[in-house]
């Protein structure tokens, strides 16, 4: 077979292929030059931040280089019992080059993530640490307050030596590596963590069965009626859309509370007493409804253009060919309609993991997922990177459903219009 | 076994979708038990709107519809056992061809040895052996429609549906597949109800055609009675090729009429026409006139040729006749001593009883 192996030709004697290249070039930095513009935007708006995010959550570069001549002195010690003089002098004269440079408050916080207690300790020892001596510091630190003279409390110290850490990601589980170095779990009644994660995947998980229930119908209804009608609901659909989130949320708030119109209307129909007014609002029932609602849109409309593309002849064979108009929409219909669901249930999904305004606004404090948290950290205690980490579990998290997702039904099997 | 001349009865049918306009107006309908019957007529007809009430999808307006003796209109579609090809196949396109001829069998609780006999009967009836495990959409046009024949058939319905089920395929496959079903009908003798607007594809398959148009059965009669003889002018339109003069009758007699047309008087069959001075349209078959007529033929006269187009086989000669300038004639090009010229002035000849003087509609 020796016309396989032979280099074809073109007319005037080029390679086939290089002609081809040649010929294809102009159109290939033509479609380059038409996603450039896109492709810079998304390096600057995700792959750069997320990046950032990866580096702040693991970064813990402050510490170390606040108290470089400390983790030197600590590297011959093997942390049983209190280090010695020279450690001591270390994080003295580290103690003081930071005290110059008004940047003590700063270690205080950070050391104080590690082991409560610091911050009292270190205001005491800057104090004090104006009228030392010079010599024997160990036995002068030691003597500001009976913590510094507590190995544990070195320890601390020691733990914060890497330039880079993963106890943020241990703490959104709420765990950290205890003083011997294993990783554990904190105190029961304070984990507060785990219980937000799992809150918000049970509130996405039924936001998004929810949202299926009835978003189905009324796409079935939206591909199935003619023109005139369909276009008319298809502005209910998305008039949600159009109209501003915190409007759209705030209206639930004088919907569902308790003096509220639902609530008028339950007393009005006598199902409920006047004085037995349930709460709807600020609490997991609130983040029901109002992300149900608000999420909905994004539901009906994938399945609605895979609804919209299948035939109405499929179900009228089904039927002429035996099929109860159950066992039609049940072997026919609904299978054709799994890419719609697929896609309609992974974004409903991961947009409600994710959902921040809502909850914080209706949620209450049964109610708040996850992101709260997050911004909570981002706005209040200002620990960014534990921000990051609890934002990037998130993202994994999503990406490992998204995994599932492809692994279970076919990521090709998707449609979103 | 006789077989039952009332199989399907239409009797008084009217159907409206929206109250002011009725689609099918007073269908009166038998189709005899085996019969291929096709329902032929322009879109808009009524045809598939019959086809469809049939198949319990549509219900009637007034009247009611017999199969097999028994009224079926408060019967639901699944449960009348009748077999239908759909327009664009309708095949279950997340289910092998296997699955979808199963669909039938399994929701009939049919035991599986016995449903794959029957679908492999089924599959080689369309000859595609074979193609068991194949996906809808891996098989051409043709190959599908072979499937959805088969699968209207796998599960031996007493009426077989077919709603233009060629309407999609290219002129070559269309016809091979007629011919396909056309052998199929004869085989197994199943009751067909066809749907279709190509009146070759209706002469060529059906025992019987109902040409359907403005919501009524215009005429129910076999291929060749249609062609031959069509009742009024618009089937004689509607089913192929035809010459009309426009007149008014002069004379009735003896089972022939006068026609005046542009002053000069034609013989013609009196059909629809029953007396001096009624208004009338004559239509008149394309081969059916000739040229160099015979002395025998009692309608003879001249025209000038407007056009002459090569059909291969044939030539199409567009002559100005009795002030009607798109008379055709179709000459046989095995007779090539004729003097056809652009322009030239020729005699034309037919028997009156061809010339059949319909309706002036």
């Amino acid at each position: 077979m020796s016309s396989e192996t032979k280099q074809i030709l073109t007319t005037d004697g080029i390679p086939l292929e290089v002609s081809l290249k040649k010929a294809e070039r102009k159109n290939k930095i033509k479609a380059f030059l038409l996603v450039a513009p896109l492709l810079l935007f998304l390096i600057i708006t995700y792959v750069f931040p997320i990046g950032d995010m990866l580096f702040r959550s693991v970064d813990d570069k402050m510490v170390t280089q606040m108290l470089p001549k400390t983790f030197k002195a600590m590297e011959n010690w093997d942390g049983q019992e209190l280090p010695d003089e020279e450690v001591f002098a270390a994080f003295h004269e580290d103690f003081i080059k930071l005290v110059e440079n008004k940047r003590e408050g700063k270690l205080s916080t950070q050391l104080n993530y590690t082991k409560n207690g610091f911050k009292s300790i270190i205001k005491k020892l800057r104090r004090k640490s104006k009228s030392f001596e010079e010599g024997n510091y160990k036995e002068q630190i030691m003597s500001v307050h009976k913590r510094w003279a507590d190995v544990e409390y070195w320890r601390a110290i020691q733990r914060r030596a890497p330039e880079f850490t993963g106890q943020k990601y241990l703490k959104g589980m709420d765990m950290y590596v205890n003083e011997e170095g294993k990783i554990v779990s904190v105190e029961e009644d304070r984990r507060i963590h785990r219980v937000l994660w799992l809150r918000t995947l049970e509130i996405a998980f039924f936001v998004t069965v929810f949202c299926f229930l009835m978003a189905y119908p009324i796409a079935h209804l939206l591909a199935t009626l003619p023109m005139k009608y369909s276009n008319l609901l298809m502005i209910c659909v998305l008039l949600p859309f159009w109209t501003s989130l915190l409007v759209r949320t705030a209206s639930w708030m004088i919907l569902l509370q308790q003096q509220g119109i639902v609530n008028d209307f339950f007393v009005g129909i006598g199902l409920v007493a006047d004085d037995n007014r349930p709460e709807m609002m600020y609490n997991k029932t609130g983040s029901y409804v109002a992300m149900t609602q608000i999420l909905l849109p994004f539901m009906v409309l994938p399945l609605y253009s895979v609804m919209k593309t299948i035939s109405p002849s499929l179900m009228r064979a089904g039927k002429s060919l035996g099929g109860t108009p159950f066992v039609a929409f049940w072997k026919v219909y609904f299978p054709l309609t799994i890419p719609g669901i697929g896609a309609g249930c992974l974004l409903v999904f991961i947009l409600a993991i994710g959902y921040y305004i809502t909850p914080a606004l209706v949620g209450g404090a049964s109610g708040t997922l996850i992101s709260n948290q997050i911004a909570f950290h981002m706005k209040s205690t200002l620990d960014w990177s534990f921000a990051s980490a609890m934002g990037l579990m998130l993202l994994s998290g999503v990406l490992v459903i998204y995994w599932l997702y492809n692994k279970i039904v076919g990521i090709d099997n998707i449609k979103l219009g | 076994m006789a077989l039952k001349k009332d199989f399907v009865k239409f009797d008084k049918v009217d159907k409206s979708y929206d109250g002011k306009v009725l689609v099918v107006k007073d269908l009166q309908l038998d189709i005899e038990e085996g019969e291929f019957v096709t329902m032929l007529g322009p879109s808009g007809s009524g045809k598939t709107t019959c086809l469809m009430m049939l198949a319990g999808f549509e219900t009637p307006t007034n009247g009611e519809i017999y199969l097999d003796g028994k009224a079926i209109s408060s019967i639901p579609p699944h449960k009348r056992g009748i077999g239908m090809v759909f327009q664009n196949y309708a095949l279950f396109p997340h289910m092998t061809v296997y699955e979808n001829l199963a669909f039938p069998l399994r929701v009939r609780k049919i035991p599986k040895d016995e449903a794959d006999k029957k679908i492999d009967k089924a599959l080689s009836m369309v000859s595609l052996q074979g193609f068991a495990s194949r996906m809808p959409g891996q098989l051409s046009g043709g190959q599908q429609q072979r499937v959805a024949v088969a699968r209207s058939l796998v599960f031996d319905p007493q009426l077989v549906l077919m709603d233009e089920p060629l309407g999609a395929l290219d002129k070559n496959l269309r016809e091979s597949m007629q011919y396909e079903i056309k052998h199929i009908h004869e085989n197994i003798g199943v009751t067909v109800v066809y749907v279709t607007h190509d009146q070759s594809e209706a002469l060529t398959m059906s025992n019987r055609i109902a040409v359907f148009n403005d919501g009524k059965v215009q005429q129910l009669s076999s291929p060749d009675e249609l062609y031959e003889k069509p009742v009024n002018s618009f089937v004689a339109e509607f089913i192929g090729e035809n010459n009309t003069f426009v007149g008014e009758v002069s004379d009735i007699s003896g089972g022939k009429c006068k026609v005046k047309i542009a002053n000069t008087d034609i013989l013609a069959n009196p059909i629809s026409v029953k007396g001096k001075g009624e208004k009338t349209k004559i239509s008149l078959r394309p081969e059916r006139a000739l040229i160099n007529p015979s002395d025998k033929m009692d309608n003879i006269h001249s025209g000038k040729i407007e056009e002459v187009i090569y059909h291969g086989d044939h030539t199409r000669v567009r002559i100005n006749l009795l002030g009607n300038n798109q008379f055709i004639l179709k000459v046989p090009n095995s007779s090539a001593n004729l003097d056809i010229k652009l322009g030239k002035d020729i005699k034309i000849g037919w028997n009156s009883e061809d010339a059949r003087a319909l309706d002036p509609s």
